[in-house]
């Protein structure tokens, strides 16, 4: 016979079972009976009705808040996000809405305009003419989903930044809110919108922007998750009352910077 | 002068050392027991809604976690719960290291690890030898197992603030082999707190008396810190 270091060298004596017979039972009866009771209060604590109690909801909403304000502390406005080589862009980027990509509304480029509202010096409407006309910069950047998933994607278009000096936005205001063509609005702090990485873009991997992308204009700022990079932009508010976006409002967290 | 020399005399009454033994200490303080239980909430919580955050997009396609051992009803709720629970399991095991090593406890529970005592270890436990009467020292196994968690618990944190932060904490992330490599590096890091957990709970449940003492600090042990 091998020797192994798992098999004893003479087997035990059955009769140790026989002679321990209670002691055995009771203990494995111990083991379920504290067994049962350590699931069912996990249990009980992971299921639904812990979470959608109220008072935990608004407990947990109330430190989303919090980490809103720890998030804005973290946030470096001199800090750029990793750029990638052309080579690693994904074409076409992914596709992601709270509808599927057959439900995509396309907007017409010819009678679009981006309004602007609040704390502003110039409401003038923009055309996508004088969007071009602004200095544009290029990005490859990577995009993270709040899922999980992530891709590499090269988006053009004028610094969000250099837009708010031309409307002579207030910047000492709080947020900027977007809305959408497919009813998708999205607010971001003003540091995070001044950010050099923050574009209105208007093309992806050097192409004008396909219409499930966002066609003629959407937010794209390297400094944020996906969800609030919002595409098909109609109007931009400067403004200082707090107006959460789509996800916010179904308890995502508002901030959400990278 | 030497550090053996007696007390001087010049030092007033009340400040002279006392003659009392040193007081014998419960196997498990005080502050250890509250570390313990706030840390097993924690690891709930995290490992809970963690596994709903997983579920939103998985790593591994034949990998998903039923609803009913998620905590939160969707993603939405999962990350409120994982983002709360970060701080629990950040801020108490902060001052779980910062209590072991300040107190030396860690040290002196973990180390050292002889690969002579692990082998014996295994020999005994495959043999059913396993003695287990003396709760108050650790055999090799034990010690090893919980380095392994306490390291996988610092790893946890480290690869989680480099999927929170992955532009603020950049470095860090390129460090772990970027986004996606942070990410499985987390979920393996759970892989191995879960694995612990199951090892863990089964044994705390065949030797009540070990569950006890982590509720009640166990029996005195004489003399030492």
């Amino acid at each position: 016979m091998m020797m192994s270091l798992f098999r004893p060298a003479s087997p035990p004596d059955l009769a140790i079972l026989d002679n321990h017979r209670p002691l055995i039972r009771s203990l494995s009866r111990r083991g379920l009976f504290r067994g049962t009771f350590s699931l069912g209060a996990l249990v009980a604590l992971t299921g639904c009705d812990v979470s959608n109690d109220a008072s935990v909801q608004s407990a947990l909403r109330a430190v989303s808040a919090w980490n809103d304000k720890v998030q804005a502390w973290l946030f470096d406005p001199k800090k750029l996000a990793p750029t990638y080589p052309a080579s690693m862009v994904q074409k076409p980027p992914r596709f992601n809405a709270y509808y599927d990509i057959e439900h995509v509304k396309p907007v017409d480029g010819r009678d679009w305009k981006l309004e602007v509202s609040g704390r502003v010096a110039d409401r003038s409407p923009w055309t996508i003419e004088r969007l071009a006309a602004l200095p544009q910069y290029d990005e490859i950047i990577q995009h993270i989903c709040t899922e999980g998933w992530s891709y590499i994607g090269e988006w053009s278009g004028p610094r969000l930044s250099d837009f708010l000096d031309r409307v002579g936005a207030d910047t000492r205001a709080r947020y900027l809110y977007f809305t959408t063509a497919d009813d998708y609005p999205t607010s971001i702090d003003m540091p995070s919108a001044r950010h050099p990485q923050t574009l209105l873009a208007m093309t992806y991997a050097r192409q004008t922007l396909a219409d499930p992308f966002g066609y003629p204009v959407r937010l794209r700022t390297s400094t944020k998750i996906g969800y609030k990079n919002a595409k098909w932009l109609t109007s931009i508010e400067v403004t200082n009352e707090y107006k959460p976006g789509y996800w916010e409002k179904r308890g995502f967290n508002w901030f959400n910077g990278l | 002068m030497s550090l053996t020399q007696p007390v001087p005399e010049i030092l007033p009454e009340r400040q002279k050392p006392t003659l009392a033994p040193p007081r014998a200490r419960k196997l498990h303080p005080l502050p250890i027991r509250v570390m313990h239980w706030l840390n097993a909430l924690a690891m709930l919580i995290m490992i809970g809604s963690g596994w709903g955050i997983y579920d939103d997009s998985v790593i591994f396609h034949f990998i998903y976690f039923p609803h009913w051992i998620r905590l939160g009803t969707w993603a939405a709720q999962s990350q409120q719960w994982h983002f709360a629970g970060m701080w629990l399991l950040a801020l108490n095991g902060a001052a779980y290291l910062a209590y072991g090593i300040v107190t030396g406890r860690l040290y002196m529970r973990l180390l050292p690890i002889r690969l002579r005592d692990l082998v014996t270890t295994v020999r005994e436990t495959v043999h059913l030898h396993l003695a287990h009467e003396d709760l108050t020292t650790y055999n090799a196994v034990q010690k090893l197992l919980y380095i392994v968690v306490i390291l996988a618990g610092i790893s946890q944190v480290v690869s989680g603030l480099a999927i929170w932060k992955p532009v603020q904490f950049s470095g860090l992330t390129a460090l772990l082999g970027g986004f996606q490599s942070a990410r499985l590096i987390h979920f393996l890091g759970m892989s191995v707190i879960v694995g612990f957990l199951v090892v863990h709970v089964a044994l705390s449940l065949l030797v009540p008396r070990t569950l006890l003492a982590m509720l009640t600090g166990g029996p005195r042990v004489g003399g030492q810190k």
